[in-house]
């Protein structure tokens, strides 16, 4: 008797994205045996058990027959329970229980327990996302991976909660019950944290917003407990709605790093690393890599609390992404690229004991080694310092006018946005902070009192060239503001009290 | 005849036996730092006071001293020895009962002659100040310097190095007084300004080259910077501390004490606010030393430099001044944020305030 061979199309999640893994199922008569190859690691491995059982236990045949199955392409390493649906489905197509017609283009991702029940998989939307790619028409997936499977177009997505319904549907005697996405939640922001309840700190929000218009990296120095993290909180609140395909992006991160609600996240993420965390959980990486908290970040904000705690090499490890905005990691023969385009919001003290300037007994020497803490080549990054102070009491209580919304702030950002977009067409640029050297001094018109201005702090205030440049890109967010087309002497000079110039002599 | 003659072999012996004795005088102090008189013994008596248990040794290293090795290697370290046989040697010194015998320089020797002929104040204090500390010696320093009043100090941490860079700044000329060798920086993070002082004025100790600090040595170097002064002013200081010691050789030797005024919640300003109780002179500027040093009027202090401010951002200034932030000097000037920013940035442009590297700002000290 010849043997039967059937192939099943998954795909299996790397870094962020998947690749397509072909599952061949080859059942010939000889003693009976259950061989698995294509480089599997343990769980993959243990999948052959919860596959037997789960086959039995869903009132399906196990064939008692020599069988053999490859993961394709064999050279690659596999990871993971994702698989087990995908080997069992192969063994039913290859032992005649459903038909091998059946599974031409159709991609299965699922983890099986052993009474055959479905359960999901991480990264459910990345493997969509690669099957609609490979041309898929539709996706076999357990019920609770299915509405985030469903949020890629053009793909035919069911679910399903157990072994036989996958089987029953597979021979076209059920009726196939399609997913539709979660469904994308009204445009509410209700539950945000409002830029109105922070009071006082009008200069700290002022720097908010700035941040917020242009994409800039921000610095908060102050004592302890006078509101930073709570500002910070805020600034998602303030950046644009992510549009759809952000938002994809935004879910597929999370998604992958097994953090996904399963539906679109439609709200920018903010993410605030405890300063223990190692460089890699800030980066990413790891034997099977997973997204870092730059990643998960991405198109949202990152926030560094107690930034001269964080360890020295995972704060240099963030230089990279905050430069190219992708993670780049080597794994074996293969290079992985994560996305890593947040704004960063950092925060520290003025001195290790924190107290305000009265209070404190540090001595020189104490503040210069705190400075010294703070890695350089991050600071280089961060295009605005802010002083935050503690609110006089007063104030505190209620008394004083109340800021702006958070709306109303968002307002002013969007419309600075979009100037920006108008003027970056056509550069990999999406907005004033993302602007390289070159590009600043080609996309940014300065008015004559401005250059000027710039020309006098070079040689005052010993503003260096890259230095001069973070000026000029913060002027021209300010400008974009104030809704000018060209950046005006006044612009300027705002943006030179943010600049973090002279640390280099300072933390030297 | 080489420089280092400026001393006699008498005096260059005695100030070697306080070389090797230096380390044992720490010892038989134990925790105290001072010793009063002994440094004004003989040198019989000294070595017999403090050498214990090494006396038979410490008497033959002693016995071997040479006074034409001595020199030959004060040239080579470029010091010049000044001792109290010499008509450089500052007379105002000769008032200690125990005088240092020979003075070993590093820098410009004409700084001698002007100790001698014109007053000097010292500005001492804190190794810890506040920016506040920091603000006001680095003024006394640079307006004392610019009015051609000598300043001494002794090349520490905080007071004392702000007070000697404010000095260099004004164009004066510094006198830093060691605890050590007069070629050694100490502490080493002050080598550039080591350097700086001897270039423009005088690095002096009672201590030969190669000698490095003790514990008595500071107070020993400080009773020398208040024997240099007619005028003592401590800027910041605990209470108790090492300025506060040097305010006391001042009063001792019947010259003027003078504090500068602090928060009475600080602890830095315990020192000086309990000297002002006592009757020090009270410093609220570089006018009230001159005002004390030569009578009142007598030298008016140098004008700022800077430029005048104009009406609107004088608000801003006058806030800066007081300390306040951005959003308190937007309160009182009635500004919004983005205003008081560009306001400041303005200031900062004229010279009136410079940036305290973290995001604030300060008045310039002027």
């Amino acid at each position: 008797m010849p043997s039967v061979l059937a192939s099943v199309s998954t795909f299996a999640l790397e870094g962020v994205r998947s690749h397509r893994v072909t599952v061949e199922v080859d059942v010939r008569r000889g003693l009976p045996a259950f061989t698995l190859v294509g480089l599997p690691d343990r769980a993959v491995r243990e999948s052959r058990e919860r596959v037997r059982a789960a086959v039995q236990n869903s009132r399906l045949d196990f064939p008692m027959k020599r069988l053999t199955v490859n993961l394709a392409p064999a050279h690659v390493r596999k990871a993971g329970p994702g698989f087990d649906l995908a080997i069992a489905v192969g063994l039913l197509a290859a032992s005649g229980q459903v038909p091998c017609e059946s599974l031409v283009s159709t991609a299965v991702s699922g983890e099986l327990s052993l009474s055959g029940e479905l359960r999901g998989v991480r990264g459910t939307l990345a493997a969509a996302m690669g099957a609609r790619e490979a041309g898929c028409e539709r996706m076999l997936v357990a019920h609770e991976n299915a509405s985030e499977a469903a949020l890629v177009e053009g793909l035919r997505v069911i679910g399903a909660g157990d072994l036989h319904e996958i089987a029953v549907l597979l021979r076209g005697e059920g009726e196939p019950e399609q997913a539709s996405d979660a469904g994308a939640p009204a445009e509410d922001r209700a539950g945000e944290l409002d830029l109105r309840d922070v009071r006082g700190q009008d200069d700290a929000k002022r720097a908010l917003e700035i941040a917020a218009a242009g994409g800039h990296n921000l610095l908060m120095v102050g004592p302890p407990g006078v509101g930073k993290t709570m500002l910070a909180r805020r600034l998602p609140g303030i950046l644009p709605a992510p549009g759809l395909d952000e938002a994809l992006e935004i879910t597929q991160m999370h998604s992958a790093a097994g953090l996904g609600s399963g539906a679109l996240m439609r709200e920018r993420p903010f993410r605030a690393p405890h300063h223990t965390i190692s460089a890699q959980g800030l980066v990413g990486g790891g034997g099977l890599p997973r997204p870092g908290e730059v990643t998960l970040a991405h198109r949202g904000v990152l926030f560094l609390d107690e930034l001269a705690e964080f360890s020295r090499m995972a704060l240099d490890a963030l230089r990279q992404p905050l430069e190219e905005g992708r993670v780049h990691i080597m794994r074996g023969q293969r290079a992985l690229e994560f996305p890593a385009n947040p704004v960063l919001v950092a925060a520290c003290n003025r001195c290790p004991c924190g107290r305000g300037s009265e209070r404190c007994r540090c001595s020189q020497a104490d503040r210069d080694r705190y400075l010294r803490r703070l890695s350089l080549p991050l600071l280089d990054r961060l295009d605005l310092v802010c002083e935050v102070r503690a609110v006089p009491p007063l104030e505190l209580a209620g008394a004083g006018p109340q800021g702006p919304s958070s709306a109303a702030v968002r307002k002013r950002v969007m419309a600075a946005r979009r100037r920006q977009t108008k003027r970056l067409e056509g550069t990999t640029a999406l907005c004033n902070g993302d602007m390289d050297g070159r590009l600043t001094r080609r996309r940014v018109s300065v008015d004559g009192d401005a250059v000027a201005r710039l020309i006098a702090a070079r040689e005052s205030a010993n503003l260096s060239g890259r230095g001069h440049d973070r000026v000029l890109r913060v002027a021209r967010t300010i400008a974009d503001l104030g809704g000018r087309a060209r950046v005006h002497a006044r612009d300027v000079e705002e943006a030179l009290t943010y600049r973090l110039d002279g640390w280099e002599q300072l933390a030297a | 005849m080489t420089r280092s003659a400026e001393a006699c072999d008498t005096c260059l012996r005695r100030s070697r036996l306080l070389a090797h004795l230096a380390p044992r005088i720490t010892g038989m102090l134990g925790r105290r730092v001072r010793a009063p008189g002994l440094l004004a013994l003989s040198d019989h008596d000294l070595l017999a006071a403090a050498a214990g248990e090494q006396y038979e040794q410490l008497q033959e290293r002693i016995g071997a001293f040479t006074a034409a090795a001595e020199r030959r290697s004060l040239d080579e370290a470029g010091v010049v020895a000044v001792c109290g046989h010499s008509a450089l040697y500052p007379v105002s010194l000769m008032e200690l009962p125990d005088a240092p015998t020979t003075l070993f320089c590093v820098g410009r020797m004409d700084t001698l002659a002007s100790l001698r002929d014109e007053p000097a104040v010292a500005v001492v204090g804190t190794r810890r100040p506040s920016p506040y500390g920091n603000e006001v010696a680095y003024g006394l320093g640079r307006g004392l310097g610019a009015s051609g009043v000598t300043v001494v100090s002794g090349l520490a941490l905080g007071i004392d190095a702000t007070s000697h860079r404010g000095c260099l700044d004004g164009g004066g000329v510094p006198v830093a007084v060691l605890a050590c060798g007069p070629e050694r920086a100490y502490p080493l993070r002050h080598r550039t300004l080591h350097g700086r002082v001897a270039a423009s004025g005088l690095v002096l100790s009672e201590l030969p080259p190669g000698t490095g600090a003790h514990r008595w040595s500071f107070p020993a170097r400080n009773r020398i910077m208040a024997g240099l002064a007619r005028m003592t002013v401590v800027v910041e200081a605990a209470d108790p501390s090492g300025s506060l010691i040097t305010a006391e050789f001042a009063r001792d030797l019947g010259r003027a004490v003078a504090a500068v005024p602090g928060r009475i919640t600080a602890s830095m300003a315990q020192g000086t606010n309990g000297l002002l109780r006592d009757g020090a002179v009270p410093v609220t500027g570089v006018s009230d030393v001159l005002d004390e040093l030569f009578g009142v009027g007598v030298r008016p202090a140098p004008t700022a430099v800077a430029a005048p401010v104009g009406p609107d951002l004088r608000s801003v200034l006058e806030a800066v001044e007081a300390g306040c932030g951005v959003d308190e000097i937007g309160t009182r000037a009635g500004l919004a944020a983005s205003d008081v920013r560009v306001a400041l940035a303005r200031l900062e442009a004229a010279g009136h305030i410079i940036r305290g590297g973290l995001g604030g700002w300060e008045r310039r000290a002027v």
